[in-house]
């Protein structure tokens, strides 16, 4: 079954009128421009590296603002290679805390590589392990857990990553495109300057 | 005088940190739990050290100080997102209790123990080590105050020779 949904309107749609209480944190590649394409800000925390840390640094912000609510946009290679925090994330239940894995099952910023999501018998050089991100997660204690595919489930996708009790993990599958990068600025210190300047009024 | 896992947490409290990372260490065990009891800090157990940087920085996005409690048998698995200390530029504070160093029994711990130092080094992270009880509460201070004031990535080592040489009073299999 191949994905119909397109992550850039859809991301779009997740953003929608994010104001000051939207935390937002973006893995790597894809995610990254994703995010940025929807309108950058300083409340955004777009990475162009730390693959794995997405999850993390949206626990530990998390924790620290606990009257925001801060959502976590990766894609499967980033999720794949921090299983582990997922389990973190679940000895801690944080109420305000999203994650939205965007799956198109490859590696999209390395030639489109399959990831471990690809079903397996997908071709010599295309199979993975059909790994699945939301099964997953509820198997490490994130209770509120599901996948998406399809376009009538969105409204209800975007209401529960803004606004619904946290944990709460989505996996959404995507579609496989060849799309313009879209880039916020790339310092990593200003990223964070101006993101803790919105947030605290300092850097 | 004090044990110096209780002076690490009086520093701690002193400056104000928030967060704390740790997976379980026969080394920080009193410490971990000094800090699962406070009312101020929140404990956080990981699945692999790495995840510690991470949620160092989501932590420090939010406004929160942290330190993150390991074993240098941990340090390797942290070395590439270490390099996020560098590029985010944010505070970290990090307390290694050292193995395969001082009387060391165990040869698995010996590459990790005697690689510490260096791969820290190589990642600009600041070298505070300790092997005396009492000067462990002014090193911690002087770290936190190296880290939070001065904005840098700091290790404190807990030498061996401060931890015990002996197997930390577990009975042998």
């Amino acid at each position: 079954m191949s994905a119909t949904l397109q992550r850039r309107p859809l991301v779009k749609q997740i953003l929608a009128g994010a104001d000051d209480n939207l935390l937002v944190i973006a893995g790597l590649g894809s995610p990254n421009w994703d995010i940025t394409n929807a309108g950058d800000r300083p409340l955004n925390m777009p990475l162009w590296g730390a693959m794995g840390a997405p999850v993390g640094m949206g626990l530990g912000l998390a924790i620290a603002q606990p009257t925001k609510r801060v959502l976590v946009i990766t894609g499967d290679g980033d999720m794949l290679m921090s299983l582990g925090s997922l389990a973190t994330v679940a000895a801690q239940q944080p109420d305000n805390l999203a994650i939205c894995v965007l799956d198109n099952e490859k590696f999209g910023e390395t030639g489109n590589q399959a990831t471990h999501t690809s079903p397996r018998n997908n071709g010599p050089t295309d199979s993975g392990a059909g790994a699945d991100l939301a099964m997953i997660a509820k198997g490490c204690g994130i209770a509120d857990s599901a996948m998406v595919r399809d376009q009538a489930a969105v409204a209800s996708l975007v209401k529960d990553l803004r606004s619904k009790k946290g944990p709460v993990f989505r996996l959404v599958k995507v579609m496989v495109e060849k799309l313009e990068f879209v880039m916020p600025p790339q310092d990593g210190a200003h990223l964070k300057d101006r993101f803790r300047q919105a947030l605290l009024g300092s850097a | 005088m004090s044990d110096w896992r209780d002076d690490i947490f009086a520093v701690f409290q002193d400056h104000d940190i928030r967060q704390v990372y740790h997976v379980p260490d026969a080394g920080h065990s009193r410490l971990i739990e000094a800090c699962q009891t406070s009312n101020s800090i929140r404990t956080l157990a990981l699945t692999t050290e790495e995840e510690g940087i991470a949620i160092a920085a989501g932590a420090w996005l939010g406004g929160q100080r942290s330190a993150l409690l390991m074993q240098s048998s941990g340090v390797g698995n942290t070395i590439n997102l270490m390099g996020l200390t560098k590029t985010l530029r944010f505070p970290f504070l990090t307390l290694i209790t050292m193995r395969g160093e001082y009387g060391e029994f165990n040869s698995w711990q010996y590459p990790m123990g005697q690689g510490t130092p260096k791969v820290l080094e190589a990642m600009g992270v600041l070298l505070y080590p300790v092997d005396t009880a009492s000067e462990v509460k002014a090193t911690v201070d002087a770290a936190a105050r190296a880290a939070f004031n001065g904005g840098q990535a700091v290790a404190v080592l807990l030498r061996q020779k401060l931890i015990g040489i002996k197997d930390f009073g577990k009975k042998k299999a």
